[in-house]
């Protein structure tokens, strides 16, 4: 393997069977049905989609939901938005243990 | 590192190394720049050197149909009657199959051009008249032309780019349409501004939102069926729309609770790899992807309900066509004996009696839930 990512890999997704078929079958069944129009439209859930693809920065996830995004009638403005909900939770999950560290502050310091 | 910033210094102003900025931008039409792409001819052959061979039929739309049961493919009874006025418009969108816009002031359909559409409504039995163009309402004959279709019971659309309603002398429109029941099928490519400024020129959604507003208050888009507002959206880039009736319902609620404008039914078209379009694909180099896409996303289910098939399209110089695409690709509609059909003479047997002529941007029809001037074909 000359690189870890190739692009081509995202349409081979499906070839994952190959060593258990009956568990990839279970995945993409849960899977069809997660992001089936349901309380949440498909356009809503393509942006949380996208918003998670980039928490785990998965290329593969950001460029599939990029497209679903686009396709499902969302602008970049509305990708932006929800891209920015991931990366303030990302920077507030670190910020919020700076509690922590402002006990051991006060507990060690005069 | 010493100076070696660790960061970028452009900034979001600022397009960095491949990635050209996505700001709008007018475009003028292809004739206008002396573009190749201008002819017919040679749009016909830019997509057909793209290699498709690893596709599924080779993409070769012919062999699509075959391979599903249609051996050519049979036109159905007329049933509308789509007249294009002419290439004039106030506008110049990015995505035009018919490379419109306002330099095209030659290309109109004249007086005696309409007056023979008429005689041949009459001798075909079409219950509908769909006006396209460029923008129809230019046409100088565009009022004769209604009040003789609405006297002769049909029912009539006109296909109006929204912006046309805030110009001087067609601001009474919305009311004179409204007392004739002429169903409006407006473009509005997105229900926010960005991505129909990037389509159609910067200050198109302010305007169009404007114009809904006036259509609303002379009693459009409210459910009453002799006042139908219908928008069309198209994507503004290389992708598919989805489910046609999941983005009318965002649409409907997002237009209303935003902007206060409420519409009666959303159509989702798939872009034509076609002039501007086939344009914008070459430059940004989707044109094979485009292309892939459409032909792996190809529904034979969609066939049957191909609008080429119950409509005819006449051009503003009287030639009969298959469809609006094929008349911008000049490829007319051709009798079993190699002649042409003409709205002058021409015979509603003998043409009922033709193929549809095809051709490798068909499959911009088939693709996904399909696509036809009246939106999605299968839901």
């Amino acid at each position: 393997m000359d690189t870890y990512y190739k692009p081509e890999h995202l349409s081979h997704f499906a070839s994952i069977a190959e060593g258990n078929k009956a568990l990839a079958e279970k995945f993409f069944s849960y899977y069809g049905a997660v992001f089936a129009d349901g309380a949440l439209s498909v356009r809503e859930k393509a942006l949380i989609a996208l918003a998670v693809a980039h928490t785990v920065q998965c290329p593969y996830c950001i460029d599939a939901y990029s497209q679903e995004c686009l396709k499902n009638g969302s602008d970049l403005e509305q990708m932006t938005e929800a891209l920015h909900v991931a990366v303030a939770i990302r920077g507030g999950a670190s910020l919020v243990h700076g509690v922590q560290m402002l006990e051991h502050v006060k507990k060690s310091s005069m | 590192m010493g100076d070696v910033p660790l960061l970028p210094t452009w900034g979001p102003d600022v397009a960095g190394p491949g990635l050209p900025a996505a700001s709008p931008r007018a475009v003028r039409s292809l004739r206008s720049r002396g573009s190749e792409l201008a002819s017919a001819e040679t749009q016909i052959e830019t997509v057909s050197r793209v290699d498709l061979s690893a596709m599924p039929y080779a993409g070769s739309f012919e062999r699509a149909l075959r391979e599903n049961g249609w051996a050519r493919l049979e036109p159905a009874p007329i049933e509308i009657f789509q007249i294009n006025l002419g290439k004039l418009c106030n506008m110049s969108c990015r995505h035009c199959h018919v490379d419109a816009g306002p330099d095209r002031s030659d290309e109109v359909m004249d007086p005696a051009t309409v007056e023979a559409c008429l005689a041949a409504i009459d001798r075909c039995g079409a219950h509908t008249v769909d006006l396209t163009g460029g923008a129809p309402e230019l046409n100088p004959s565009f009022r004769t032309l209604v009040d003789a279709l609405v006297s002769r019971g049909k029912h009539v659309i006109d296909r109006c780019n929204l912006t046309i309603l805030l110009t001087a002398s067609h601001r009474d429109l919305p009311e004179w349409f409204a007392k004739r029941g002429v169903e409006l099928v407006c473009s509005l490519p997105h229900n926010r501004r960005r991505n129909t400024d990037i389509q159609r020129g910067d200050g198109t959604f302010e305007k169009s939102i404007t114009a809904l507003r006036l259509l609303n208050a002379a009693g459009y888009g409210k459910g009453d069926p002799g006042r139908r507002l219908t928008l069309v959206t198209n994507p503004a880039g290389a992708f598919l729309p989805a489910n046609q009736a999941a983005m009318e319902r965002e649409w409907k609620e997002s237009l209303e609770r935003e902007h206060g404008v409420t519409f009666d039914r959303l159509l989702a078209l798939n872009n034509m790899p076609i002039s501007r379009y086939l344009e914008w694909l070459e430059e940004t180099g989707n044109l094979k992807r485009y292309m892939e896409l459409l032909v792996t996303s190809f529904n034979a289910g969609t066939i049957a309900g191909l609008m080429c098939r119950n409509t005819i399209s006449v051009s503003w110089d009287g030639r009969i066509f298959d469809c609006d695409f094929n008349q911008m690709l000049e490829l007319p509609a051709v009798a079993s004996d190699g002649s042409g059909f003409h709205v002058w003479d021409f015979d509603p047997a003998v043409l009922a009696a033709r193929p549809v002529v095809v051709g490798r941007h068909c499959f911009g029809c088939t693709a996904g839930a399909g696509s036809s001037c009246g939106g999605a074909i299968e839901s």
